[in-house]
């Protein structure tokens, strides 16, 4: 077998044995030696203990998606790990390294015809000083991926750096009883050597460059109240805002988190919150206050299985009808969704530059595999996006806080200026501000709204737009990933796919999705959901010229490129 | 307080705007806009420096009375959204207007935490003991026999003690004032924008539509026999005690204000230094 673009490892462990500093260590090794990763992490929904997994898939080319099985899977132990075990797919091909002592491989792995080998990794760690059964994993892995015992060890003598140099001897010395263990095995799958890069490669989350994105776009306050799987987010920017003269607050509750950022934004400064499923419920009527009284506002909704408490660990594109319809009354408003890792840095940028210029509220809907998966990617590009408000200034006579005006957008007067005086109202309101419950006003000012939105020119990053075929596969979020890789393996075949995915989900942009569907002859609607309520979506807002089919399942299991491949494949 | 301005003292006229108050003939709330403007124009605020920030009731109209800037937010949330404005805004003056309803009820776990964090601003709660825009069913602080549509026969609850909760959840300055005292309501109000941190003021303000029986308050109201206090259990074995009628500062606390974190040489625009958590 020769070099491969890709090869994929999982780490079964039991919780607190380190299984996802393993594979977290193997990422960084491997990234800094120049290859693309994506880690994401699944365990049970226990705190501390249980078992845990790492799943990592490295690959020469930007990984935005996890394979369809493993190559490597390494069990130190499987007691628990049946929890997930649907995620952890194995084939004849699948080399195992299970620890005798550890329990059986789970039944769909020893089942799957893949190769078992056993290795003692806890007697071995115990014939160390203070050895830890995962290091010996991570010199197996580092063995069999073909990487040096140097250079897993540098992210791991960083991270033990505090602990001493006792713990760090100890580490190594773990690392290299594995990677002498594993001498002799057998494993065929090898990486292609690397793509070199120009720049330094950036190691992140989702949820890490959704934070960033929303700094860069302006953001300068945010409110926190803790949710997974978006509490990274806030912990992130807690500190990162105080470096830059922001301010983080923690709030008592949603209700209070949605409420402060519109204060903040109200007086001038960029906010935002970032939240869940159960925390978007809350924040739904505050939304509508944000809509009326136009007031732009950011709020990362980092979806996971619902409804009600649902799975908080496990991802899931359920919250699309909530962030779209969520709403009372006429309430126009944005939802945008990154598509990867990197991207959730971009959209949220975008996202924050839109609520601002439009003076609307917008929802970026990112979603647990991507905001809590990291990956080692390129440097995102700088944008322009930056928030800039139309503001009031130097008004002569009345200042009217929702002038009538060609595009909607009506300067906003920040406390503080002198003789622009208004009182911000969730009310029905006159041009002034004043509350009204005339019809000619009430019209006028949701034409305003309405207006806004949709005399923008949202340019071309309202969709990724990829291939021409006229086989349409149509997705958003995280989901894209997969979809692009399955488009790519189709090629290969020899079939043209195209991958519409977009990035600007309201408001809609029936023209633009028009000319990107232009010629197709089939229409396949992926989504992780349960209703298929992005097709529901798509055919309330959208022409679909063409026969449609829905691939679509709910969470907790990732929909695969070659499950999308195959539907591509029984559509031909 | 934190802004004083520089141009010739304003009139009391001056922080009103044009707008006709739609509040009942001989509602308490009415004066409590004459306390607003007075302890504006005695601390010579300039108005565009202040914002009245509000939720949802009667009392809440009030922010788009005065000629500040002003927000009419959701019901009971007014006290987050005055939090996000104050701490981006620290040179704004914040007066977040509410009422029985409003703050204690729907907004009551804000109040909780509007007073533990302490941040510089004052909360003025229009107590009526009723919710007069819905017509008349009872509050968190209703007695519970009060007869409404909603509780025949009354609520069988006790009511809650908004001055005692306020003092065990960490407010700075407690105060009680009636709205037939416009004068010495607006000194008290000027005393609490004055004070640092979260200020906490019960302004007993009649309805005379729901509940009538509400005009005596003024042969029932007195000025506290006592001066305010900085120790919390005096303060709390006053409050406990009082039968609601005692007016005047009742606490005044020296906690340190909330202060946002900044870190030492804050840039607002090089993200160099934040970008390299990612760097490999």
């Amino acid at each position: 077998m020769g070099a491969s673009p890709s090869i994929s490892i999982a780490i079964v462990g039991s919780g607190g044995a380190g299984a996802l500093t393993t594979v977290n260590s193997l990422l960084e090794a491997a990234s800094a030696a120049g290859w693309h990763g994506l880690f994401t992490r699944t365990m049970g929904p226990q705190i501390r203990g249980g078992e845990a997994a790492g799943l990592l898939r490295l690959a020469v080319h930007p990984v935005e998606c996890l394979p369809d099985q493993f190559d490597l899977i390494i069990g130190i132990d499987w007691l628990n790990a049946h929890r997930f075990g649907g995620e952890i797919k194995a084939g004849p091909q699948t080399l195992v390294v299970s620890d005798p002592r550890g329990g059986e491989p789970l039944p769909m792995v020893a089942q799957s015809g893949a190769r078992v080998v056993e290795i003692p990794m806890k007697e071995i760690a115990k014939s160390i000083k203070d050895g830890r059964p995962n290091m010996i994993a991570l010199g197996i892995a580092s063995r069999l991926l073909g990487l040096s015992i140097e250079q897993v060890f540098v992210p791991i003598a960083k991270r033990l750096a505090e602990k001493g140099a006792e713990a760090i001897k100890a580490s190594r010395d773990g690392i290299k009883a594995g990677f002498d263990a594993a001498a002799g095995i057998d494993f065929d799958a090898q990486l292609a050597a690397p793509n070199p890069s120009d720049t330094r490669r950036w190691l992140l989350s989702g949820n890490e460059a959704t934070a960033l994105g929303a700094i860069r776009g302006g953001v300068r306050f945010a409110a926190a109240y803790p949710i997974t799987p978006a509490t990274e987010i806030l912990e992130w920017l807690a500190p990162s805002l105080a470096k830059i003269g922001g301010v983080l607050l923690q709030a008592e509750d949603e209700l209070a988190a949605i409420n402060m950022i519109i204060g903040s934004s109200y007086g001038g400064t960029p906010a935002l919150t970032a939240t869940s499923g159960p925390g978007l419920s809350l924040m739904i009527e505050a939304l509508g206050l944000a809509t009326a009284a136009e007031i732009p506002v950011v709020v990362v909704d980092v979806m996971r299985g619902g409804p009600s408490t649902g799975i908080p660990t496990k991802s899931e594109q359920t919250d699309l009808n909530i962030a779209i319809y969520g709403l009372h009354g006429e309430a126009p408003h944005l939802v945008l969704a990154p598509q990867s890792v990197g991207d959730c840095l971009f959209t949220t940028q975008w996202a924050t530059y839109l609520a601002e210029t439009l003076q609307a509220p917008t929802i970026v809907l990112s979603d647990q595999f991507m905001g809590q998966s990291r990956a080692a990617i390129e440097r995102p590009a700088d944008v322009a996006f930056i928030g800039a408000r139309t503001v009031a200034s130097n008004i002569s006579g009345t200042y009217k806080r929702y002038a009538l005006g060609s595009n909607g957008v009506s300067p906003m007067a920040i406390p503080g200026t002198p003789g622009c005086q208004y009182t911000a109202d969730g009310l029905t309101h006159a041009e002034t501000g004043t509350p009204t419950s005339g019809a000619a006003d009430h019209l006028a000012q949701l034409d305003k709204r309405r207006d806004k939105l949709d005399h923008f020119n949202f340019g071309d990053h309202w969709a990724s737009v990829e291939g021409t075929g006229d086989l349409a596969l149509i997705t958003w979020g995280s989901l894209t990933g997969a979809a692009r890789e399955a488009a790519g393996r189709a090629a290969a075949d020899g079939f043209d796919v195209r991958v519409i995915a977009p990035r600007l989900l309201a408001p809609v942009q029936p023209e633009r999705l028009a000319a990107a569907l232009e010629g197709v002859k089939r229409i396949l609607v992926v989504e992780q959901t349960h209703s298929g309520q992005f097709h529901r979506y798509l055919r309330a807002h959208y022409d679909l010229p063409a026969p449609v089919r829905v691939f679509n399942r709910p969470g907790p299991l990732p929909i695969t490129a070659g499950e999308i491949h195959r539907a591509i494949t029984d559509w031909r | 307080m934190s802004s004083v301005s520089t141009r010739p003292a304003c009139k009391p006229a001056d922080y009103k705007s044009d707008l006709k108050p739609i509040w009942c003939p001989g509602c308490g709330d009415s004066h409590v806009l004459m306390s607003f403007t007075r302890a504006f124009a005695q601390l010579g605020l300039a108005p565009e420096k202040v914002a009245v920030i509000s939720g949802i009731g009667c009392s809440s109209r009030i922010p788009a009375y005065t000629n500040c800037y002003g927000f009419h937010g959701v019901h009971g949330r007014s006290l987050a959204l005055a939090a996000g404005l104050k701490v981006t805004r620290p040179d704004l003056t914040v007066v977040v207007a509410s009422g029985d309803g409003d703050g204690y009820s729907i907004g009551g776990n804000h109040f909780l935490h509007a007073c533990r964090r302490n941040i510089d601003m004052t909360y003025v709660v229009m107590d009526n003991r009723i919710y007069g825009m819905t017509k008349g069913q009872p509050s968190p602080t209703t007695e519970p026999e009060f007869d409404t549509a909603l509780t025949p026969g009354g609520t069988g609850v006790a009511p809650f003690h908004p001055l005692v909760v306020a003092l065990a959840s960490g407010a700075n300055f407690i105060a009680r004032c009636f709205s037939g005292e416009p004068n010495e309501t607006a000194d008290v109000l000027a005393e609490a924008i004055k004070h640092p941190g979260f200020s906490f003021i019960e302004i007993l303000s009649p309805c005379v539509t729901f509940r009538p029986d509400e005009k005596e308050w003024k042969d029932q109201v007195r000025p506290a026999a006592v001066p305010a206090t900085n120790d919390q259990g005096k303060a709390a074995r006053r409050l406990m005690t009082d039968d609601g009628f005692n007016l005047g500062i009742l606490y005044r606390g020296d906690r340190v204000p909330f202060q946002a974190a900044v870190a030492a040489g804050a840039s607002d625009t090089d993200l160099s230094e934040l970008e390299k958590d990612f760097e490999l």
